[in-house]
């Protein structure tokens, strides 16, 4: 599904990737770990394509298509989703209105009609059941006066609507107590199929107890420098980062 | 109103020139350049006015005569030559007699483009049109209906000739001939405009509009609206404005006058789309208007404008709350782009006991453009009880544009109670990029955002006419993010 080679990617002449190599097959779960600063968001961001970022070398294929000249909606056509570490607010346009605009724009893109109303309705009452959203929630402005709980929960009920091919879940851990933490990590396994790919970026072990991984990477100064399964995050939970990164230094 | 769909604004957004920029070939009365007496009395003779008319726009020539052109809006032009313009301009083959079948099918073609035809709009509910191409109203329908509920709505010419006491008591009233420079001038020359008259008691069945349009080259718009709620009546008025793309700078100084007695409530909404120039800041047209309301004891007068056109405006619709437990109100969106300038706000002045106003403005500025928000909340000392809440938020796109509020109060009375909030936000790229991630493309992504963010104005328009306001945001805007 995803295919990531060589991937050197930075900010203003700053780099930030120096060289990732990554494959996610569909029906995967692969969990990004290490500590602040190590790229893992920069890695997200390049992937869903924001501008900002420069590719200085390396590719990334999306079901065997370089995505190196796709916009970022174009990405998102292609069935990548971005759950935002911090997702921005839209005033005056209400969850639904947004969720609906989303899901036509994808539909315009591949040629089809928009969604009928019935069958819209049906699936949003649908999703935030599963997601436990009451509906009130979904006629507010989107991530206006939003809890930190609220907004991740939003994040993954977008999620939900779009059904994407390839998930990026960005710190979607943080913020949320134990309660909410259960719901999304509940809501996202109940999204996961043989055909779609799911990447949780994450400093915790927290929500790998939820949401369990296939594979475990651990990125450090833009590098994976070690990859293994469920086990590594355990690891990292009880000695840190720190003999990652002398491991990392030798 | 036909069905708008998403291929339609499709194609709308393809399209980058101004949508309304076709000129229809129309064999026209135009009157030479140049303001003098004998201009004034050629206007009145042609109108075929009684002496009191001709006297009342004599006094106004001789006030304007004396009056400077004010300085004092944030907005910079080369100030029109006055003496270079028209005063008079009339679709040839006008005549208000005839009936629809008679009209120039050239004008029929005109307003089909517009998509107000009146072949459409008679088959329609609910909505009666006086149009005012240039400075005649050419077909006014519905009014038959609203003669059964003694509504009377005409071209202002018509209302001088067949209900002359209605005219004299109440034109310039609201709006004296002295008010200021552009309203002395409108006084003096208007042409056209309409007039309506709801009786007591009576609830409008339908939205009256009308349709302006600026069309000969060279020529100003000078119209003149009057609108009386009598007792306990209630009316709704829309007003919609385009004007053909030019390269000189047409100049549009209308009056609007509205009253409303004891009860009555008047809703006046406008969607102004004047040719605002091209990307270049070259043409356009100046928008000079005079709108002041009078609100009687329990009455009501609610304004509502969504301004996307013009090179310059200079525009604040104003209540004064004269009676007691009047209610005035005032949404605004305005939006500008490229070398646009806009001078826009309120006034809303409190003399009765008791009364209360509401502003809620929306800016909107992008390309090189200028965005003023100017607005008076002033509470006479004898208004005991007065409040006021006014919220000015101005959206930026883009580093060239500007966002101003200038909100001025003035409170004699201590029990006043004036609440004011503003906030000045960007459309930024995180925004932008949010909406991408999720497959909305730039161009939907800022019209969503600006649709957002005009929300509380846009739901106060009539149904089509937000329909048609939401296209205008989605147009003037686009191409604005670099």
């Amino acid at each position: 599904m995803l295919h990531i080679k060589n991937l050197h990617a930075g900010i203003e002449e700053k780099g930030i990737l120096r060289g990732i190599n990554l494959e996610v097959k569909a029906g995967e779960v692969h969990a990004i770990m290490g500590p602040n600063g190590s790229g893992k968001s920069t890695l997200s961001s390049v992937i869903a394509g924001k501008e900002e970022y420069e590719v200085t070398d390396g590719e990334i294929f999306l079901n065997g298509e370089n995505i190196e000249e796709l916009g970022p909606e174009e990405r998102a056509h292609e069935g990548v989703f971005l759950s935002f570490q911090y997702p921005v607010e839209i005033p005056g346009v209400s969850v639904t209105n947004f969720v609906k605009t989303a899901i036509n724009e994808t539909r315009k893109a591949k040629g089809l009609e928009d969604m009928p109303a019935s069958e819209m309705l049906k699936k949003i009452r649908e999703k935030a059941e599963l997601l436990e959203i009451d509906r009130r929630f979904l006629s507010r402005s989107l991530n206006e006066g939003f809890s930190g709980g609220e907004k991740k929960r939003n994040e993954i009920f977008q999620m939900a609507m779009l059904e994407p091919k390839l998930a990026i879940l960005d710190e979607t851990d943080s913020g949320l107590d134990i309660d909410a933490l259960r719901i999304v990590a509940n809501g996202v396994n109940k999204l996961r199929s043989k055909d779609n790919a799911v990447i949780v970026i994450t400093h915790y072990q927290r929500l790998l107890d939820y949401i369990v991984p296939d594979f475990v990477h651990v990125l450090h100064n833009g590098k994976i420098v070690k990859s293994g399964t469920k086990e590594l995050a355990l690891e990292l939970e009880e000695k840190g980062y720190d003999w990652i990164k002398q491991e990392a230094t030798i | 109103m036909s069905k708008y769909t998403e291929e339609e604004l499709q194609k709308e957004l393809e399209t980058k020139e101004y949508e309304y920029g076709f000129y229809t070939d129309i064999e026209s009365d135009t009157f030479p350049k140049g303001l003098n007496e004998d201009i004034v009395r050629a206007i009145s003779k042609k109108k075929n006015e009684p002496e009191w008319m001709t006297e009342w726009r004599l006094d106004a020539f001789k006030i304007w005569s004396e009056m400077e052109e004010p300085e004092w809006a944030n907005v910079h032009y080369e100030k029109p030559d006055f003496q270079a313009i028209s005063y008079y301009s009339a679709p040839k083959k006008a005549d208000p007699n005839k009936t629809l079948d008679d009209v120039d099918p050239e004008l029929l073609e005109m307003y089909k483009k517009l998509g107000i035809s009146i072949d459409e709009q008679k088959k329609l509910q609910g909505v009666a049109i006086d149009i005012v191409v240039d400075s005649v109203s050419v077909a006014t329908t519905f009014k038959k209906t609203l003669a059964e509920k003694g509504i009377i709505f005409c071209p202002i010419s018509e209302a001088i000739q067949e209900h002359p006491e209605l005219v004299k008591k109440y034109l310039g009233t609201v709006v004296p001939k002295k008010d200021n420079f552009y309203a002395a001038l409108n006084s003096a020359v208007f042409t056209d405009g309409s007039f309506c008259y709801i009786p007591k008691g009576v609830r409008c069945p339908m939205e009256l509009s009308t349709y302006f349009r600026i069309n000969e080259a060279g020529t100003g718009q000078f119209e003149r609206t009057l609108v009386i709620a009598d007792e306990g009546s209630y009316v709704s008025y829309l007003e919609g404005c385009t004007a053909p793309s030019r390269d000189e700078n047409q100049l549009h100084a209308a009056v609007v006058e509205l009253i409303a007695m004891d009860d009555a409530e008047i809703k006046y909404s406008t969607v102004q789309n004047w040719f605002p120039g091209n990307a270049e800041g070259k043409g356009g047209v100046y928008n000079f208007v005079t709108k002041r309301g009078l609100c009687e004891t329990n009455s009501k007068i609610s304004w509502t404008q969504v301004e996307t056109g013009s090179a310059v405006t200079w525009k604040y619709p104003s209540c004064v709350l004269k009676g007691d437990h009047s209610v005035g109100e005032f949404y605004s969106i305005a939006v500008t782009n490229n070398y646009q300038q806009a001078d826009t706000g309120t006034k809303m002045i409190h003399l009765g006991k008791n009364t209360r106003s509401t502003i809620i403005s929306k800016g909107i500025s992008a390309g090189k453009s200028q965005n003023s928000y100017r607005g008076l909340v002033q509470i006479a000392s004898k208004a005991e009880n007065a409040r006021n809440f006014s919220q000015c938020d101005s959206l930026l796109m883009g580093n060239k544009c500007g966002a101003h509020t200038f909100p001025y109060i003035e409170a004699k009375n201590k029990t006043a109670q004036i609440e004011h909030e503003a906030t000045t936000s960007k459309i930024g790229e995180d925004q932008i990029f949010y909406c991408n991630q999720r497959g909305i493309d730039t161009e939907k992504a800022i019209a969503l955002i600006v649709n957002g963010f005009s929300k509380e104005v846009l739901n106060k328009l009539p149904m089509e006419f937000a329909v048609e306001a939401q296209k205008l945001l989605e147009i003037s805007l686009e191409g604005s993010v670099g």
